[in-house]
């Protein structure tokens, strides 16, 4: 395993008066794969460019298998990095680029470099391209040239920014794949920066979550998608529906939340914090596949009455949208499994279930993800 | 003697492929009418008078002009210290240019602007203004002369002016900015992430930068390097300003045949004799671009 474990201790990184990133501390294991997902603007780039060495950090620690790393020149540090372009040098061949770390660590004899060059192509399955310049390859094979040159030199620490960004769809959920086999065959440990949320949940053991340049949450997938700790979170992993209601009491883990004059609902207020008093706004949340939904009537007692508005089907799943009898300002998103056709068209009067522990709850003091 | 289209040599394959991308995109008709200006402004301006000189340099169909040429020591020895001016002047301005060009490419905007500023403002003033400028500080009572006195490092007044070390200096000034525009222009087309690659696979600043900065911007090296050596080739009126009759040069020989001794044919072998040696030196040039392989795709 050429992976060893990563700490970020309070970093922080101003430029003027903009806080780009504020005390981001984590812990990652040897061999672990961590992503950094966020909107644009949410401190990500900046903390991979302090890891990596480009940019020093205000202030905060970072310490690479116990070697604290901090004020080390970035050509100093032994850190593997995978860019957003692939920033491959064009004049040099596939086989010149692979062999470029390893000549500029002298220890490594000629015979030596070749050999390890020739084991890099293997790996990443392009053997018959080493004579080739980068352009002469596809997005994929650069990729894949990019991520031997980078782990030629076995870091201890791989870093990642964006690197599927510029390829199309089908091609990026091989790289993924690609990525995490090699990724898991080495132990390396990999920093992986994304804006899109399926790819971390797809890739990473954890992945944390960064917004305006704080670290919202750091938790496995299951974790962040089942247990979001902020509206944030909740919004930017995965898809969920939000209705603002009314708390009417929050005591015994049970909180009462108005929906409308004649909606009352009763809650198991699951991550709602206790200082979310009687009297306030705050939001239900719940996950589309979470809504179950019945033809009027048959929903049974506690359920809400809605109109199909819009209809969907999007291969694996159908997507309903419909609207709140009680709120007409609430639209939901609702998933449900494509087999056996849709039951329900446009305009119908439906009843929607919302299980009691599919709910969370947050107070409605921050913004989430747009 | 070196006209525009010689300046103009230095284009990448790159370029050439675009242009024969428009020709196709174009019909036949179009690109007649589009190219026929510039063909006709060419052939008045440039190919008739051309091979009028070149005629008037064989008069009489006889080879005089260029026996006279060869027999006298004088003109090759003004043609070998054209070439030697030449290319002293070039070296200079890659010396003293890709630090300034670097500059401009790595900057932030703003201070970059002023460097830009350094550089254009000098280009739009006239030769004769910035030669001038040379005259008065290399006079014998010039600045540069009464600074080294003042310092105590010379005694008297040096003589500065009308040598060729003032002919190289004034000239290396006039033509930097030829050699800053093309390597400033390869250089900002360099994507950062190259140096932090290098830097990040384990590469110090300088080495980084020999192993990767510099052979990229090698196009505009030699870009920069054509235009300043031809142009430095036919330079006229600086060397003819702050040169003196020890420091002659082709361009200032064939204007004093021209206007003081009126001996027009002896002028047109000169001529022609300039115009093939920077021919010659054009297509050196050229082989040793299409020589450094994989060049051409960067950009």
């Amino acid at each position: 395993m050429i992976g060893q474990y990563l700490s970020l201790v309070g970093l922080e990184k101003h430029f003027g008066s903009v806080r780009a990133v504020t005390s981001l501390s984590l812990e990652i294991g040897a061999g672990e794969f961590v992503s950094l997902v966020g909107p644009s603007g949410s401190g990500k780039t900046t903390a991979l460019n302090m890891i990596a060495g480009f940019e020093g950090p205000s202030a905060g620690k970072i310490v690479i298998g116990g070697r604290d790393v901090t004020h080390v020149a970035p050509n100093r540090r032994g850190i593997g990095m995978v860019f957003q372009k692939y920033a491959l040098f064009p004049h040099l061949t596939v086989r010149q680029n692979i062999a470029f770390p390893l000549r500029m660590r002298r220890q490594s004899n000629k015979t030596r470099i070749a050999t390890r060059v020739g084991e890099m192509l293997e790996l990443v399955q392009l053997s018959s391209y080493g004579e080739r310049y980068p352009q002469q390859l596809s997005g994929g094979q650069q990729q894949r040239v990019a991520l031997a040159r980078a782990l030629a030199f076995e870091p201890p620490v791989l870093l990642m920014d964006e690197p599927l960004g510029a390829l199309d769809k089908k091609l990026r959920e091989a790289m993924q794949f690609e990525i995490k086999r090699l990724q898991e065959r080495l132990g390396a440990t990999v920093v992986y920066v994304t804006h899109d949320q399926d790819e971390a949940l797809t890739m990473s053991d954890r992945v944390a979550v960064m917004a305006g340049g704080e670290l919202k949450q750091f938790g496995t997938p299951t974790e962040l998608y089942r247990y979001p700790n902020s509206a944030f979170v909740a919004d930017f992993i995965g898809r969920m529906n939000f209705i603002e209601g009314n708390c009417v009491e929050n005591a015994g883990g049970t909180a009462v939340v108005r929906l409308s004059d004649d909606t009352v609902l009763s809650i198991r207020a699951q991550g709602l914090p206790a200082t979310a008093m009687a009297g306030q706004t705050i939001k239900l949340a719940i996950r589309p596949e979470r809504v179950r939904v019945a033809r009027r009537g048959e929903g049974g007692s506690g359920c809400l009455a809605a109109v199909v508005q819009t209809c969907v089907f999007v291969g694996s799943v159908h997507i309903l949208v419909v609207r709140l009898e009680s709120r007409p300002d609430v639209l939901l998103q609702i998933q449900l499994p494509a087999e056996g056709g849709l039951p329900f068209q446009e305009r119908d009067t439906v009843d929607l279930l919302l299980d009691d522990g599919a709910i969370h709850l947050f107070a409605n003091t921050e913004r989430h993800a747009a | 003697m070196s006209g525009p289209s010689e300046v103009l040599q230095p284009t990448s394959p790159h370029q050439r492929r675009s242009t024969a991308a428009s020709a196709r995109f174009y019909s036949r008709g179009v690109s007649v009418c589009l190219a026929a200006p510039l063909v006709v402004a060419l052939a008045i301006g440039f190919v008739y008078p051309v091979t009028r000189l070149v005629g008037l340099s064989f008069e009489g169909g006889s080879l005089e002009q260029y026996r006279r040429l060869v027999a006298e020591p004088l003109y090759l020895g003004v043609l070998a210290s054209t070439v030697k001016v030449a290319f002293i002047v070039t070296i200079a301005s890659l010396l003293l240019g890709f630090p300034v060009a670097y500059l401009m490419a790595r900057l932030r905007h703003g201070i970059a602007m002023v460097v830009a500023a350094c550089v254009f403002i000098p280009l739009w003033t006239s030769v004769l203004v910035r030669s001038y400028a040379w005259v008065v500080l290399l006079q014998r009572n010039g600045i540069v002369n009464t600074l080294l006195a003042d310092a105590g490092i010379t005694d008297g007044p040096m003589k500065l002016i009308y040598t060729q070390g003032a002919v190289i200096v004034a000239m290396t000034h006039v033509l930097m900015p030829f050699m800053i525009l093309p390597i400033y222009s390869t250089l900002r087309t360099l994507p950062p992430d190259y140096n932090r690659a290098a830097r990040n696979l384990g590469a110090g600043a300088f080495r980084a930068f020999i192993s990767i900065t510099l052979p990229l911007s090698l196009p505009g090296v030699f870009a920069g390097s054509v235009l300043c050596f031809v142009l430095a080739l036919g330079f006229y009126i600086t060397p003819a300003l702050v040169g003196g009759p020890g420091s002659m040069l082709m361009a200032t020989l064939i204007g004093q045949q021209t206007t003081v001794l009126l001996d027009w044919p002896f002028a047109a072998a000169l001529s022609t004799v300039l115009l093939t040696v920077t021919l010659i030196f054009v297509f050196l040039f050229r082989k040793t671009l299409s020589l450094s392989k994989g060049l051409h795709s960067v950009h």
